[in-house]
């Protein structure tokens, strides 16, 4: 379980976070919507200690994620990046292999490349694909061969930042059944930032809508339509008429 | 308060400069400490090793060649106006051994490595390449920092070495060939005027502009805003500041080894 109290956070003058309280039960997928800049992806980066919260506490499993041991604490994590983050200098299988490659999860080459090419037929993509370079992709498939590096070292944990943004909607459907695929057979706990509804629906067992750099609404998501929340409401409906500003 | 308000803006700008030094100081600290501790990616050495060495030798050899033609050509003319002619061979040796290899390879270094290096890094991380490493369990000042200062401070002396050797070839070559000097008295002079302290500094000046290139490069990377606006102000940074210290430190260097 992952517990967030009273999380602050602020770069100079902008309070990015402020007063956040959140629990994602173990096993259950979490998805954040809110608008762009409203704090999700630092919200994720928090938990993660790729950011240091200014203040409050984040717990996983009850224990202190600034006090546990960094290589312990991670290996439990899977990510999928906004725009993928594959490294360019490497083939596609040794992205999705880099942490059976190294570090206290190291594998032999030979059996590191096998569960690449297993991880890349998971999500769609034929073992041809393993040699050619990140460059070499469509956005779709670097997607793709993100989601099979989130997964390559089976976590227990995973984020999804903004997992449908740029694809096609053909695509985008794709990804989100494979998220959810994957998640379900993995048993992992899934945690979503996104702004795409469509997203949300298929990803999500629960939702917490962040504004302002607070928990707005939270709830699972079938009563998302009738949350009664007028954030919420106005987010989901996509008007621009409501409590959340929207600049013209 | 209008008198004073310079005094201010000075102060300001020392603070600023002091926390910059403090910040470069302590990144280069962290970073030659991770070259020293485990893990070590082979690979990213090599790659490196590779790319600021070999790659860099062709720019480095024209550099020197040329260097070393025009300034036995510059002692030639100039030594003609006291009839010292002669020492061409020796100036040559000294000049470019103490002086132009180390100096100008450490600048080639900082156009075609440090920039490199810096935009490299700056890309990975405004692409979340960075992030992701970290979320892989890989320390970035690890898997990319340590390895390319390693390669510096082996790869740039011998760089100098090279840059030194193939400089006194230039101006052996325009000596004995349009300046009428005796070729086996030319090599003869230059092998018996230079000294072992003359190549050590030289030796001495590559690793430490090695150093310095790279970690400018890997700092600035590292720092580096957002966007493509921001890639291109930690390259144009990393390039001006390992070009002023490659610069500041042949001075000291240059100092301690021969001022005695």
């Amino acid at each position: 379980m992952i517990d967030l109290s009273h999380v602050s956070k602020a770069f100079g003058e902008n309070h990015v976070l402020r007063d956040v309280n959140l629990t994602i039960d173990k096993g259950s997928s979490m998805v954040i919507i809110g608008g762009s800049g409203t704090g999700k992806s630092v919200l994720l980066k928090c938990i993660l200690g790729l950011v240091p919260p200014d203040s409050g506490t984040i717990t996983l499993d009850g224990q202190d994620v600034t006090k546990a041991d960094r290589d312990a604490f991670l290996a439990r994590f899977g990510m999928l990046f906004q725009g993928a983050a594959l490294f360019d200098s490497l083939p596609v299988w040794q992205n999705v292999a880099f942490r059976l490659l190294r570090g206290s999860l190291k594998k032999p080459r030979d059996e590191a490349r096998a569960i690449a090419i297993e991880k890349l037929r998971r999500v769609g993509l034929k073992p041809d694909v393993a040699d050619r370079l990140p460059a070499e992709l469509s956005g779709g498939m670097q997607k793709r061969v993100g989601l099979a590096r989130a997964i390559a070292a089976e976590p227990e944990i995973i984020f999804f930042d903004e997992p449908t943004t740029g694809l096609d909607p053909i695509m985008a459907g794709v990804i989100n059944e494979l998220i959810r695929e994957i998640v379900t057979e993995m048993g992992a706990t899934a945690m979503t930032i996104t702004h795409d509804m469509t997203s949300v629906r298929a990803i999500a067992d629960r939702v917490a809508m962040l504004h302002d750099g607070v928990i707005q609404w939270t709830g699972p998501v079938s009563q998302l339509d009738s949350s009664g929340d007028p954030y919420v409401d106005q987010f989901i409906s996509g008007r621009a008429e409501g409590p959340i500003e929207a600049v013209r | 308060m209008i008198l004073l308000s310079p005094f201010g803006a000075l102060g300001r700008a020392t603070l600023a400069l002091m926390a910059v030094v403090g910040r470069v100081t302590l990144f280069a600290l962290t970073a030659l400490s991770h070259v020293l501790r485990p893990p070590f990616y082979g690979r990213e050495l090599g790659l490196a090793l590779l790319n600021i060495g070999w790659l860099s030798l062709p720019v480095v050899g024209l550099t020197a060649i040329f260097t070393g033609a025009a300034l036995a050509l510059q002692i030639y003319s100039g030594g003609a106006r006291f009839n010292a002619e002669a020492v061409v061979p020796q100036i040559v040796a000294i000049g470019m051994v103490r002086e132009l290899g180390p100096v100008l390879v450490g600048l080639m270094i900082a156009a075609r490595v440090t920039s490199s290096i810096a935009a490299e890094i700056a890309t990975m991380k405004v692409t979340e390449q960075i992030d992701a490493l970290v979320t892989l369990s890989t320390d970035p000042m690890k898997y990319l920092v340590a390895p390319r200062v390693l390669a510096g401070l082996i790869v740039v002396p011998l760089l100098v070495a090279v840059g030194d050797v193939i400089g006194i070839f230039g101006g052996y070559a325009v000596a004995t060939g349009s300046l009428g000097f005796n070729p086996a008295a030319y090599l003869k002079n230059t092998m018996d005027f230079l000294e072992p302290l003359d190549v050590i500094s030289s030796l001495v000046k590559g690793c430490a502009f090695g150093g310095l290139a790279t970690l400018m490069g890997c700092y600035f990377g590292m720092a580096s805003g957002r966007g493509a606006q921001g890639v291109g102000r930690a390259t144009k940074g990393s390039v001006e500041a390992a070009a002023v210290l490659i610069l500041a430190a042949n001075f000291l260097l240059t100092g301690a080894f021969f001022s005695l």
